[in-house]
């Protein structure tokens, strides 16, 4: 076991694991949207977990820091949190928050972090970007909407994790990013199999599953 | 079972010609390539080099060849901005949206040929007339904005212009049906 301070208290960990992964077992928040704890190489790509360690010059991202003895860890520095707010801003500028029809509005990784950063759920001062993407998009056994992905990739690393392939994959670049099954074959020949791996790891609500395909599905394997 | 159509047992008649001859090629390419994931992208360049475009069945094709999914072909394929995914038209429209004709209005006048033949930058008009892309840059940003249509370079682009250049190609095409006409009428 390792000891390490973070926000003046005491947590111990196993050695090994992130920095990221010690505070959150140990009940202390961090803001965070792309991490998995079995993921060899973090992409740490929504830059929402930074944090301060003694004796280091600038923030670095919690999830890509393994955890040493005597470790000294600030995670609500005003540098932490102006890094944290912006990322969280420029998330928001491309993410229309509709809370009231919002199927996930309870459990809301979004609404959750502007909680802890104390920010609104709006993009200002940032502007609020349309991007030009498909309402919603039917991927057979859920419904994708690519206006509500932060493309943080969760589930097309469990997608691969449990199928052993890559069904969901990224396509197109930059704004036009979005996630899906792609190549000409119906959705009924798709070698998904509806274990919704991906829909239950999406932190936004891009990904909702057809409760009636899946029932249907359950019965006639 | 193959889960996903290669091309095997279909005629010429059900498949559009260029994508048959396509597949007939790929065929003969695919087996010159290790079976392995890093010749992705060596694949997807020799196959649109001979046929400047990538159809869907092509990549579904490599997807088999190289055991990985026809989604994985298809995120990477559309990642980068060499590959195509629709057979270049007769007249290629090159929109310029570099610094100089980004800060000229570019995007303007790539909507102005949008909106004009009904397509999206990278794709191709129905009856293979037309296609538009957008380019960065050609390299003569004193003209601003620029678009290249069929290597001419037009400069100072306006909406104006673009309907010209159609009014133009609406005349060439007449002469060239009416001398079509004359040819046949003497012979």
């Amino acid at each position: 076991m390792i000891k390490l301070i973070v926000d003046d208290k005491e947590i111990k960990t196993e050695a090994g694991n992130s920095l990221l992964q010690a505070c959150l077992e140990n009940g202390i928040f961090i803001p965070n949207l792309c991490f998995i704890k079995t993921r060899q190489h973090p992409h740490a790509s929504c830059r929402l977990c930074f944090v301060e360690i003694d004796g280091l010059d600038r923030p670095v991202t919690a999830c890509t820091e393994k955890v040493r003895e005597g470790l000294v860890v600030k995670t609500d520095t005003p540098t932490v949190r102006r890094l944290q707010r912006t990322a969280f801003k420029l998330l928001m500028s491309g993410h229309p928050c509709e809370a009231k029809v919002c199927p996930v509005k309870g459990s809301c990784q979004l609404i959750r972090i502007a909680k802890h950063l104390k920010v609104g759920l709006n993009p200002k001062p940032l502007e609020y970007i349309d991007r030009e993407v498909e309402e919603e998009v039917d991927l057979t056994f859920f419904t994708y909407y690519p206006y509500r992905c932060v493309l943080c990739g969760k589930c097309v690393y469990v997608c691969r994790e449990k199928n052993g392939h890559n069904l969901l994959t990224f396509a197109q670049r930059g704004f036009d990013t979005v996630i899906g099954f792609f190549g000409s074959a119906e959705p009924v020949d798709l070698p998904c199999h509806g274990c919704l791996a991906c829909a239950t790891i999406c932190p936004t609500g891009a990904l909702i599953p057809k409760p009636e395909l899946i029932k249907e599905a359950k019965m006639n394997p | 079972m193959a889960l996903y159509n290669d091309g095997v047992g279909m005629a010429p008649s059900d498949l559009d010609h260029e994508e048959w001859e396509m597949i007939q090629d790929i065929k003969v390419l695919l087996p010159g390539f290790e079976k392995h994931r890093g010749n992705l992208i060596p694949i997807l360049q020799s196959i649109q080099e001979k046929h400047s475009y990538l159809a869907s069945t092509a990549m579904e094709m490599v997807a088999t060849h190289l055991s990985i999914t026809p989604s994985e072909v298809f995120g990477v394929a559309t990642f980068y901005n060499q590959f195509r995914f629709h057979p270049p038209g007769k007249h290629q429209i090159k929109v310029c949206l570099g610094t100089a004709c980004h800060v000229a209005g570019g995007d303007i006048i790539l909507e102005n040929f949008e909106r004009k033949l009904g397509i999206k930058d990278g794709e191709t008009t129905p009856d293979r007339e037309y296609s538009v892309e957008r380019v960065a840059c050609v390299g003569c940003c004193a003209l601003a904005p620029v678009a290249v249509v069929d290597e001419n370079v037009q400069g100072h682009m306006q909406p104006s212009k673009v309907e010209g250049l159609f009014v133009q190609f609406q005349i060439e095409r007449e002469r060239e049906e009416r001398e079509k006409a004359e040819r046949e009428a003497s012979e």
